[in-house]
């Protein structure tokens, strides 16, 4: 795979300029993510009204797909139940695993899938998934949230 | 089967003909997403010349029994072969006496050897250990393991931004209860070559033994340690031409006699009864179980191919790379080179604009180019140069200037993606 086809435009641009980027004052759940191998290290903040995320931003240092990953998904949940959200989280991970082919199988995960192609790099793998897995921490009221065991 | 070496006469005594090197390295002949590779990881792990390959090769099909063990000649002859190895390594690193070459798994094995070793046998509470402040943490963690056992304090030497121990801070770390010094010959991540020669006059004056990971000064530069006069010196077979899997801890004899076993086991004892058991003389003390036999005598292979070439020469053609490399990235905007002490070891780590280095190693990776992307297990090092990763490139002798256009051709490239 040519590495212009991972760090595709719109990756990039996220990465540039990353949506939801900094702290929200509503936020009542926060999660943190790391991957101390790589170093990436996000925060994750959420603003949940019952069932319903209101509003959710991060910040921290980390590397272009993690970033992208985690502006891409804040964009992309905002305003989706808890329940949604987590079939996404569940879907993306399938998509950058191997485990779900967006082009022929049914997805929510709509520009999402400009990320598929780190299923074929697996030390990326985890860089990916990190916001997602905080994400799921934030759900559950857990603090901090690792995927370098995982993948 | 003899481990003649077929390197190019033509290239003795001066430079190396790199063209014959590579030529032993199969591995350097393939492609990577269809280009050539350009292997600059050698800091993590060596390749192996042909001349190794065969060696292990010729053994598994010839030679292979269990070692001190059998009457048979298969045993005997794979004994003769390991112990021929472990004269090799002393003669390698210019040890007096073959029983104060252990073998090992690794550097790191080694340095748990002597943490539980000489650390758990013989320092007490209140007892002071000197690290510095670049060490991998295979020379952390063991030390604080026995810092949480027994309550000894371990005090940092500090470094300076170029990546240079501050010797009068070394100096002012001794007192009484002082035990030992352990600390790197080479840096890893930075590429610091310390002072080690003065740095264990030092700890002499104070009595106190020092321990050296040579685990990237071994295949690097000549290492004498009768000359350095350390007391313990540990290094890796995989870095330097030969297997994974086994690696080597010098002792000096009188300290390796009084220390304890690490394991216990087969081929480390003489006699056995459920009362009581009589360790073995050293080094098979240390030598719990069945060795990694093969991989032994592999390292004994490749320390005959390297002093084949001359450590003086690898040295001056690695040394060549650095500075051709180091002046090729000082024209490229956003990088910054950590690490620039004034004695160094081929080793380039960097960071380039606010890209993170996975970012830059995938990249590269894609054009062939195989560099380190993270910590380099040296998390302290991060830290004190305020960034959370580097990439590293790190040369060996097979490498080419060449390889270095490649790798500053690459960076371009992750700079033209990330712009």
């Amino acid at each position: 795979m040519d590495p212009r086809e991972l760090y595709q435009e719109m990756i990039l641009e996220h990465n540039k300029k990353p949506r939801n980027f900094g702290v929200i004052a509503e936020a009542n759940r926060h999660a943190e993510g790391h991957n101390p191998v790589c170093g990436d290290h996000i925060t994750l903040h959420l603003h949940l009204e019952g069932e319903q995320i209101q509003g959710v931003s991060f910040e921290g240092h980390s590397c272009a797909i993690c970033k992208a990953s985690a502006s891409m998904m804040t964009a992309q949940v905002k305003g989706k139940t808890v329940a949604e959200a987590e079939t996404l989280i569940q879907e993306f991970r399938d998509m950058v695993t191997g485990k779900l082919d967006t082009k022929t199988q049914p997805h929510h995960l709509g520009r999402l899938t400009v990320l598929a192609g780190v299923s074929e790099l697996p030390s990326r793998v985890k860089c990916a998934v990190l916001p997602w897995h905080t994400l799921h921490s934030a759900f559950v009221a857990q603090e901090t949230a690792s995927t370098e065991k995982e993948f | 089967m003899s481990d003649a070496l077929h390197i190019s006469e033509k290239a003795l005594p001066g430079g190396l003909d790199i063209g014959g090197v590579r030529a032993d390295f199969p591995i350097l002949q393939r492609s990577i997403h269809g280009k050539p590779l350009v292997y600059l990881d050698n800091a993590a792990s060596s390749q192996m010349p042909q001349q190794v390959i065969d060696r292990l090769v010729h053994y598994q099909t010839h030679e292979h029994a269990n070692v001190h063990r059998g009457v048979h000649t298969l045993s005997q002859l794979a004994t003769t072969e390991y112990e021929n190895a472990r004269h090799k390594v002393m003669n390698f690193i210019g040890a007096a006496d073959a029983r104060e070459i252990i073998f090992v798994r690794g550097t790191t094995e080694g340095i748990n050897l002597v943490m539980h070793g000489y650390g758990r046998a013989f320092l007490k509470e209140g007892d002071e250990i000197i690290l510095s402040a670049m060490e991998h943490h295979a020379n952390i963690v063991p030390w604080q393991m026995l810092r949480d056992e027994k309550k000894v304090v371990l005090r940092i030497i500090p470094m300076d931004d170029t990546g240079e121990l501050l010797l009068d801070e070394y100096e002012k770390l001794f007192n009484a209860r002082t035990k030992l010094v352990a600390i790197t010959h080479v840096s890893n991540a930075l590429g610091t070559i310390n002072p080690v020669r003065e740095m264990i006059a030092t700890a002499r004056q104070h009595g106190v033994p020092v321990l050296l990971d040579g685990a990237q000064a071994a295949p690097h530069l000549p290492v004498n340690v009768q000359d350095l006069d350390c007391d313990f010196y540990v290094f890796s077979s995989h870095k330097m031409c030969g297997p994974t899997g086994v690696g080597i801890l010098y002792g000096k004899a009188a300290l390796l006699e009084k220390m304890q076993p690490y394991q216990g086991g087969g081929d480390m004892i003489l006699n056995v009864t459920f009362e009581r058991t009589t360790y073995n003389e050293i080094p098979y003390k240390f030598e719990a179980g069945t060795p990694a036999i093969a991989a032994g005598i592999g390292l004994g292979s490749a320390i005959d191919y390297i002093t084949g070439i001359g450590l003086e020469r690898i040295a001056a053609h690695e040394h060549a790379l650095l500075n051709y490399a180091t002046e090729a990235v000082r024209d490229i905007k956003g990088l910054r080179i950590i690490g620039t002490a004034r004695h160094k070891a081929a080793v380039l780590s960097f960071t380039l604009d606010e890209i993170h280095p996975h970012d830059i190693g995938t990249i590269l990776d894609h054009q062939g180019i195989a560099v380190r992307a993270g910590h380099h297990c040296a998390q302290p090092v991060m830290q004190r140069f305020g960034v959370a990763a580097t990439a590293r490139a790190s040369f060996a002798f097979y490498n080419t200037f060449e390889e270095v256009d490649a790798l500053v051709a690459g960076i371009h490239t992750v700079q033209k993606v990330f712009a």
